[in-house]
């Protein structure tokens, strides 16, 4: 067995080109296997982690690529990093193509006068930089990027506010502008319902729930998750509810939030109220039994939101298609499970989706864990560990980190499913996958062969693994839907039609012993 | 109308930075979208990075930026004029009959590399103070000669650069601004002194220049009222395929063509004219230094603007790469090793037998051609390797490092762009991208000659070693 480094000085790719190219590099013939990554400090840890830290994995700066691999035999050697090489070959394409190579924001907005707006993904250490550059350059923001610090984010929004710019983002990776989705988001129609949103896939799931009606999106503005944060005070939600108001194509105004901090939601509903326009609020978390109060809808769940928001964009109720929850199927389950089989795990790659759910649960269920709760008292002490009913939403900062999202790469998510479907006590695993531009191009099937193993291994131990997949897209969306949804369904997946829906299921599954 | 309403009246237009494919979607639905080459800044270097954010603080950047401009007013304004020739004691400041100017940043003799120790030593005795090389050598380490850079006497000398008293110059004056610049005749190509060839057959051709070319281009230059606009003859050849750097063809033609009436004026003999025009003829290299002139004259003239950023020397010596910056004033030099130059090499040689990159010839890049207009030169491509394509790619990657355009010299192929003009430290800094020199190939042994030609680059080095200085020096 050998280890051999290559440091690579001064060459950068994105962490989602070395997750491809990681893994072509493993499939190389009398490989063991290979670390490739830039020399961040946490890509010198895993390294070191599997045994193969030397020197030069120490003095590598995080300007350099790090290639280890490790070789079943030394005479290979040469070969496996002639091969490896020939995998990083994107770049000289790029040049010999003669393509203009911008280095820069400024080099690229200068010399493409139409530009008009930055869709920024590098890694969280720089984004803030770039972010301020395309600021500077005059251009909409729309910053993909997690890891980035609040006051940061105050500043560029400030920044961006005062120069009547669009700051979109850190942390919801979500909007479509004129119909064009820019990083993740679904192919839905276009129509008459504007949507500010301060969380990336409610966003999501709120255009395809309205496509799905057969109605339409103006405008989709992410505003980043932490917009409603105390610290941010809403900056950009105001800003784009502003511009929904003046915009002509506009009728109706979705807002969307994750629990907003109560001051801020204040502000917001008070210049929702002073809007010529209605406006549905979406924010999860909040009381169902929350009065309607002139202009303003307040609906806590995303389909009866959606409705809210076709019904005021001039469909009927009699002319939509509800896709009412079929309560039968709970009974059919319930039946299948064994008492010792209490828990739900929701496991999540879309993060208000994880938060609906965890909602929806903690309406009627108690013992319910998460690592993005607010309330201490649910918060996870260990977030690689579950306990009781656990919503995990893995495209959060903690497991983000150098990684690319999970709707791009799954494998964070697929690990510990495989954990969780070999505890006794799991009565049922909740999913989410999620279509359109941007995420995973088969969601369903890099998660097939996991969910085979499992639940051959359930089945061996004499016990019934229940899954409910929820698959968010739309039927104009590049990945097939409908063979997605398949994919799911030949492994046993039982499919919810809906975020809401999804987490409902969930719960009145496990609700048998457990009323509240 | 607010920026917001305005971004829902047009097409979205991106500018994507870092993940490929968020690009590709947004293509793919039908908008445009223009891929940022993202590498994290300062190539990741944190310290580098805070000097930057440093030097970004809004009342320093509003200093940079406007003596920046100042800068490259200069250089695009500068209209370097020929207006003779002459011998170096005659006319180059400081120079006197000991003294032997050399290309790069200051050096020692005890430092010199072989090309440039071939060079000072046939000078030494082509000036008559020694009469063998050997002797030369001893002359040379005795402490009797004054060595000098080019750089700090006004002067450019192409590779080794090395400048003795009774050597001819070019006299080019700054019509604009009225400062002077000098540079060395070529000896045309292969076997001469500034490779550091020295045989009787170099020095022999070094007389002939001193005692017949010399003179005559000198006298003629008398017939010439308002002397030769360098500028435009250099914007006509980059627009017939020259980069003025290693390809020549055009600017040779264009600038023989201008002294040939004025040549024929003097009153040499038919036979000394015939002579001089085959000497010219015999390498298209005649016009090399000449354009070295031009870009010393525009970049002195840029040199010394307080809280200026731009680059206005970049210069090697075979063992050391220095650069210049305007707002550090005088002679402060900036270097690092010399690189390695990687291209073609003429038969019989090997990647080991080259020097490392000397010359102040890097003065052409500093102004905005050679390397930097490569897109101008397809014919150039095949001599430093590579195709097309990545020749066009190198001009715009220039872009990224430079802070404006010259309008005066421009590119057709590139729709008429002017060539990338005033490279900032901080850019370079921020982008990683280094300059790209494009140049000939000494052998590193003294007394053969050139071997090839290439690409080369400065060392980072130089550049954070200016970086921390400025900001230093930046209130």
């Amino acid at each position: 067995m050998t280890v051999e480094i290559k440091i690579k000085k001064n060459t950068y790719f994105d962490s989602v080109s070395l997750m491809s190219i990681s893994a072509k590099a493993n499939d190389i013939d009398h490989v063991k296997q290979v670390m490739i990554g830039m020399g961040t400090d946490m890509n010198k840890e895993v390294i070191r982690n599997v045994g193969m830290g030397t020197n030069e994995i120490e003095e590598a700066s995080t300007g350099d690529l790090m290639i280890a691999v490790e070789t079943e035999e030394q005479a290979s050697i040469d070969e496996i990093f002639e091969e490896i090489d020939t995998l990083f070959d994107r770049k000289v394409d790029s040049v010999a193509s003669g393509d203009a190579i911008y280095k820069t924001i400024p080099s690229a907005a200068q010399q493409n006068a139409q530009s008009n707006i930055a869709v920024i993904s590098v890694n969280g250490m720089y984004a803030v930089r770039e972010a301020q550059k395309a600021l500077d350059n005059d251009l909409h923001v729309m910053l993909f990027s997690d890891n980035v610090s609040i006051e940061d984010e105050v500043k560029l929004k400030q920044t961006a506010h005062e120069k009547g710019l669009l700051m979109m983002g850190p942390d919801c990776g979500t909007a479509i502008i004129n119909g064009v989705g820019l990083s993740f988001a679904n192919k839905v129609r276009r129509g008459n319902i504007g949507v500010v949103a301060a969380s990336g896939t409610g966003a999501q799931e709120m255009s395809v729930r309205i496509h799905d009606f057969g109605y339409g999106i103006s405008q989709l503005i992410g505003t980043g998750g932490r917009d409603l944060n105390e610290k941010v005070g809403g900056i950009m939600m105001i800003d784009g509810m502003r511009a929904l108001e003046r915009d002509p194509s506009t009728e109706v105004i979705v807002l969307i939030s994750k629990p907003p901090a109560k001051s801020v939601e204040e502000k917001i509903i008070k210049i929702a109220k002073e809007i010529d326009k209605p406006v549905v609020v979406f924010f999860t978390g909040g009381s169902k039994e929350q009065q309607d109060d002139g202009n303003i809808y307040y609906r806590p769940h995303s389909k009866d939101a959606a409705v809210q928001a076709v019904l005021l964009a001039g469909a009927k109720e009699a002319d939509l298609n509800l896709h009412p929850l079929d309560l039968t199927l709970v009974e059919d389950i319930q039946a299948k499970l064994s008492k010792d089989q209490k828990y739900i795990r929701g496991l999540f790659c879309g993060g208000t989706l994880c938060d609906e759910a965890l909602y929806t649960a903690m309406e009627k269920l108690d013992d319910v864990y998460s690592n993005i709760a607010v309330d201490a008292e649910n918060k996870l002490t260990d977030n690689n560990k579950s306990k009781a009913h656990t919503f995990i939403d893995f495209g959060s900062d903690e497991f983000t980190a150098g990684k690319p999202h999970p709707m791009i790469d799954p494998s964070t998510r697929i690990e510990r499913f495989l954990k969780e479907a070999a505890d006794p006590e799991v009565a049922v695993i909740l999913m989410d996958f999620e279509l359109g531009y941007g995420s995973n191009a088969d969601p369903a099937g890099v998660m097939v062969p996991a969910i085979k193993e499992a639940k051959e291994k359930a089945e061996k131990e004499g016990r019934h693994l229940e899954i409910i997949g929820y698959v968010l897209g739309t039927d104009e969306d590049p990945q097939n839907m409908e063979e997605q949804v398949q994919k799911l369904k030949d492994v046993g997946v039982t499919i919810a039609i809906s975020s809401q829906d999804s987490g409902i299921l969930a719960r009145e599954i496990v609700l048998g012993g457990e009323k509240k | 109308m607010s920026k917001i309403d305005k971004l829902f009246g047009e097409d979205v237009n991106a500018v994507n930075v870092g993940i490929d494919f968020i690009s590709d979607d947004i293509k793919k639905q039908g908008a445009s979208s223009t891929n940022v080459d993202w590498t994290p800044p300062a190539r990741g270097n944190e310290k580098l990075m805070a000097l930057l954010e440093s030097l970004n603080d809004p009342a320093k950047k509003e200093k940079i930026d406007a003596a920046n401009k100042e800068a490259v007013e200069r250089i695009i304004n500068s209209q370097p004029i020929l207006i003779g020739y002459d011998q170096a004691i005659n006319c180059v400041p400081g120079m006197t009959a000991t003294t032997i100017l050399h290309a790069g940043p200051p050096q020692e003799w005890k430092d010199m590399n072989g090309p440039m120790r071939g060079a000072v030593t046939g000078a030494i005795v082509f000036e008559g103070l020694a009469s063998t090389i050997e002797e030369a050598e001893e002359v040379a380490a005795s402490g009797k000669i004054t060595f000098s850079p080019c750089h700090e006497h006004d002067t450019v000398g192409s590779m080794a650069g090395v400048t003795s008293a009774s050597m001819y110059m070019h006299i080019i004056k700054n019509k604009t601004y009225g400062n002077i610049a000098y540079t060395n005749l070529s000896e045309q190509l292969a076997k001469i002194l500034r490779f550091g060839a020295n045989d009787q057959s170099v020095i022999d051709r070094l007389v002939w220049m001193r005692d017949i070319m010399g003179p005559m281009l000198r006298d003629a230059m008398k017939f010439s009222k308002d002397g030769l606009d360098l500028r435009h003859m250099l914007s006509e050849a980059l627009h017939m395929g020259d980069e003025c750097h290693n390809r020549n063809i055009a600017g040779t033609r264009t600038l023989i063509q201008a002294l040939t009436p004025l040549i024929e004026q003097t009153d040499y003999s038919t036979k000394e004219k015939v002579e001089v025009f085959d000497f010219v003829a015999s390498s298209d290299y005649f016009s090399g230094p000449t354009w070295m002139g031009l870009c010393k004259c525009a970049m002195d003239a840029a040199h010394g603007i307080e809280n200026s950023t731009i680059v206005t020397t970049m210069a090697r010596n075979g063992v050391e790469f220095g650069i210049r910056v305007s707002g550090m004033e005088g002679h402060t030099w900036f270097t690092g090793p010399s690189q390695l130059v990687v291209g073609p090499l003429f038969a019989g040689y090997k990647a080991e037998d080259s020097g490392l990159d000397i010359g102040d010839s890097a003065i052409t890049e500093t102004y905005g051609i050679g390397g930097f207009a490569m897109a101008t030169s397809p014919a150039i491509v095949p001599l430093v390797g590579g195709t097309l394509e990545e020749a066009t790619g190198h001009t715009i990657n220039m872009l990224n490092i430079t802070t404006t355009t010259n309008p005066n010299v421009t590119i057709p192929a590139l729709n008429f762009m002017g060539i990338p003009t005033g490279i900032d430290v901080r850019k370079v800094i921020e982008t990683g991208i280094l300059p790209l020199i494009n140049t000939a190939i000494a052998h590193k042994e003294p007394g053969i000659g050139m071997i090839g030609a290439g690409i080369t680059n400065p060392p980072f080095e130089v550049f954070e070693k200016a970086l921390v200085a400025l900001e230093k020096t930046i209130k």
